[in-house]
């Protein structure tokens, strides 16, 4: 199971999938208030937490009857697979948390550093915002209304990355504002954690921090650089999945 | 002469737009001497254009920068050259943007155009620009390189500010008119229906658009030696102009009520006023149900007595399972006519059963908005209260409350409801 980031939706896989569909069954998915959800069933309760989403990949693995998954989260969703596996953790055969970070904003106190400050998210925030203009209202009936007809997708690719601006907004701040260093012990499931040589996103420290705070975890560091390594590096990274979900089997 | 003639077009007239050709003139040496203008030019103007210009590696390294955006910045091209990243140019928040929205766009697409971003300055100030990346790629298909352009953006993301401003204002606005319209809603609303000894009552007002008040109103109130009144009505159209009808209605049924409480006169008067209010300029009218409820000592129960004026029919759910609508044929808007007519009905209502009252937001709703398909109507409603019967008034409430969600948006008109229900003897009560 596959499940993107901030920023877009399931397209960010596009170039993994047909590296992996010959060996596994990948389910992807949009998450709600992404790419071409059901914007109605957003609700700014239920998803200014990371505990929505979780709910909602808990739901995706009922409702399947997936069995034991291995869930592939990025970025942000790299949380929601530990917070999800540490509550159901017979739900995972293996989380692989593709260049994770538990906490964004440097904590100075207990010497972390996440590469951010608070300040910084407020900028991220207002570039959201000066992109706005981007967005039109009229976009999201095109987008949302037609998800049983994929030919329009060629068309869409143009809007993948533009999301309602209030539903990016409340994202961008889950996302960057949420704090899940503590959850990271709760894991029990074999973990992978898969973070790129250089990443404007989250330090080489924090992939470290994460390996050492999840019992059992393997960290490899890819070629790749930027934060996407599935789209930077779609072999290399299809690699280390495969190679991992082979050695946990 | 034919010389002269050559440098005094080039100065004057757009490079690359033949001169007419005077008697004399050699096309030849113009052709030469704007050729060379543009030869002379072709580096010159990557490295003086009115834009910035770079080339990055497909990791985001610079490998190629213009002069005029190393102005901007303040940079030495050694400085950035091999060293530095596009992505190190930008502020905090736009590199996050950068990696998370523009990035993963210009990997799928090939190209991203006239996305806003801010470049940081070797003095600490702010660049706001507009950047349109392409992907070049080789023979094969394969990306070999990032072409970037990016525009000075002052003037403009100034004049954005300002819309995105407006926009903001707007939005607020819209929330503030949309607490605006709930109040002047509830206002004309009871806010909870009073207790009626011997009489289970349940009511239910649905807001079809927020943005604008709807003109449904319902009340019930005591009126004297024991008895009450009860309406229920809608007036034509939405917003301000409806809400100030709906208002002088309700007090005028309530005021008419006490003066004498014989529905028809009751909905006779509230005709009067409209049609003397209204008249000529922008009529305003509405169509109302009113009933006088009597309790009846000896039998039990509730002998009801309903005036219509063009209102849809009541229906009545009984004890025994049936339900039918309670008609009250031929009675007219109320507001148009100075003499409109009113029908009335009479009937009882005993232990177990339901009478219900509703505006046509219900009937007239579309079950299925997606196919355009027809609307509810009265023998839909008909099957439903048939179905539902027997039923108690908080039971009938609730299920047109699903009722109407089942329809979502299909429901384009507010809708009012209200039951009342004479209950059953406790020890009759169903488990």
């Amino acid at each position: 199971m596959l499940a993107h980031g901030f920023g877009c939706d399931q397209h960010m896989w596009r170039l993994l999938v047909p590296l992996l569909e010959h060996d596994f069954t990948v389910v992807l998915f949009d998450h709600v208030g992404a790419g071409r959800s059901d914007l109605s069933a957003w609700s700014h309760e239920r998803y200014s937490t990371l505990d929505g989403y979780t709910d909602d990949v808990l739901e995706i693995c009922r409702e399947l009857a997936l069995g034991p998954v291995t869930f592939v989260g990025h970025s942000v969703s790299a949380m929601m697979g530990v917070l999800a596996a540490a509550r159901e953790p017979e739900a995972f055969a293996g989380l692989v948390l593709l260049a994770p970070s538990p906490c964004f904003i440097d904590d100075p106190a207990v010497g972390y550093r996440g590469g951010f400050s608070a300040e910084d998210i407020d900028e991220l925030l207002e570039s959201l915002d000066a992109n706005y203009l981007g967005w039109s209202g009229t976009m999201a009936p095109v987008i949302m209304g037609n998800p049983e007809r994929p030919e329009l997708g060629e068309e869409l690719t143009n809007s993948f990355c533009r999301t309602d601006p209030d539903i990016a907004r409340v994202f961008a701040r889950v996302t960057f504002l949420s704090d899940n260093r503590e959850d990271l012990a709760e894991v029990t499931v074999p973990t992978l954690v898969a973070q790129c040589s250089v990443d404007a996103i989250a330090p080489p420290e924090v992939g470290a921090f994460v390996r050492d705070r999840i019992p059992g975890s393997r960290l490899v560091t890819l070629n790749a650089t930027g934060h996407c390594p599935q789209l930077a590096a779609p072999e290399e990274t299809a690699a280390a999945i495969t190679d991992f979900v082979e050695a946990v089997r | 002469m034919g010389e002269s003639g050559d440098s005094e077009s080039g100065d004057h007239r757009p490079p690359g737009r033949r001169p007419e050709k005077p008697s004399g003139r050699d096309p030849g040496a113009d052709h030469a001497a704007f050729s060379a203008l543009l030869e002379d030019s072709a580096e010159d103007l990557y490295e003086h254009a009115p834009c910035g210009y770079l080339s990055t590696l497909l990791d985001g390294t610079i490998a190629k920068i213009n002069t005029t955006l190393l102005d901007w910045l303040g940079y030495d091209h050694g400085d950035l050259v091999g060293r530095r990243t596009f992505s190190d140019l930008l502020t905090v928040g736009g590199r996050l943007y950068h990696e998370t929205h523009f990035g993963p766009l210009l990997r799928m697409q090939g190209e991203v155009s006239g996305i806003a971003l801010e470049l940081k300055a070797t003095d600490g100030s702010r660049l706001p620009v507009l950047v349109t990346s392409t992907v070049k790629t080789g023979g094969d298909g394969q990306p070999l390189l990032i072409r970037t352009t990016v525009f000075d953006a002052r003037d403009r993301r100034a004049y954005e500010t300002e819309l995105l401003r407006a926009r903001q204002e707007a939005e607020l606005e819209r929330e503030e008119l949309k607490r605006l319209n709930a109040t002047l809603q509830q206002t004309l609303l009871p806010p909870t229906l009073v207790n009626v000894p011997g009489l289970d009552v349940a009511a239910h007002y649905h807001v079809a658009s927020t943005d604008m008040v709807g003109g449904d109103f319902y009340d019930l109130f005591p009126l004297s030696a024991g008895t009450w009144g009860l309406f229920l009505g809608d007036v034509c159209g939405k917003g301000a102009a409806a809400a100030a009808v709906t208002s002088l209605a309700r007090y005028t049924l309530r005021a008419a009520a006490v003066y004498d409480p014989d529905p028809a006169a009751v909905l006779g008067n509230l005709n009067t006023v409209l049609n003397h209010e209204y008249n000529g300029h922008d009529p305003r009218f509405c169509t109302v149900v009113f009933g006088l409820l009597t309790p009846e000592g000896g039998r039990g129960g509730f002998r009801i007595t309903l005036a219509s004026g063009g209102h849809p029919p009541a229906l009545l759910l009984r004890a025994d399972g049936s339900a039918d609508h309670l008609h009250t044929p031929g009675g007219q808007l109320i507001g148009v006519l100075p003499d409109a007519h009113i029908a009335t009905a009479t009937v009882h209502l005993a232990a177990g059963d339901t009478l219900l009252l509703h505006t046509d937001g219900l009937t007239e709703a579309r079950p299925d908005r997606a196919r355009d398909a027809d609307r509810y109507g009265d023998d839909a409603l008909l099957d439903f209260a048939r179905a539902l019967a027997p039923t108690t008034a908080s039971a009938a409430v609730a299920a047109i409350r699903d009722l109407l969600d089942t329809f979502g948006t299909g429901v384009d008109d507010d809708t009012a409801v209200i039951a009342i229900n004479v209950p059953r003897p406790t020890s009759e009560e169903q488990p």
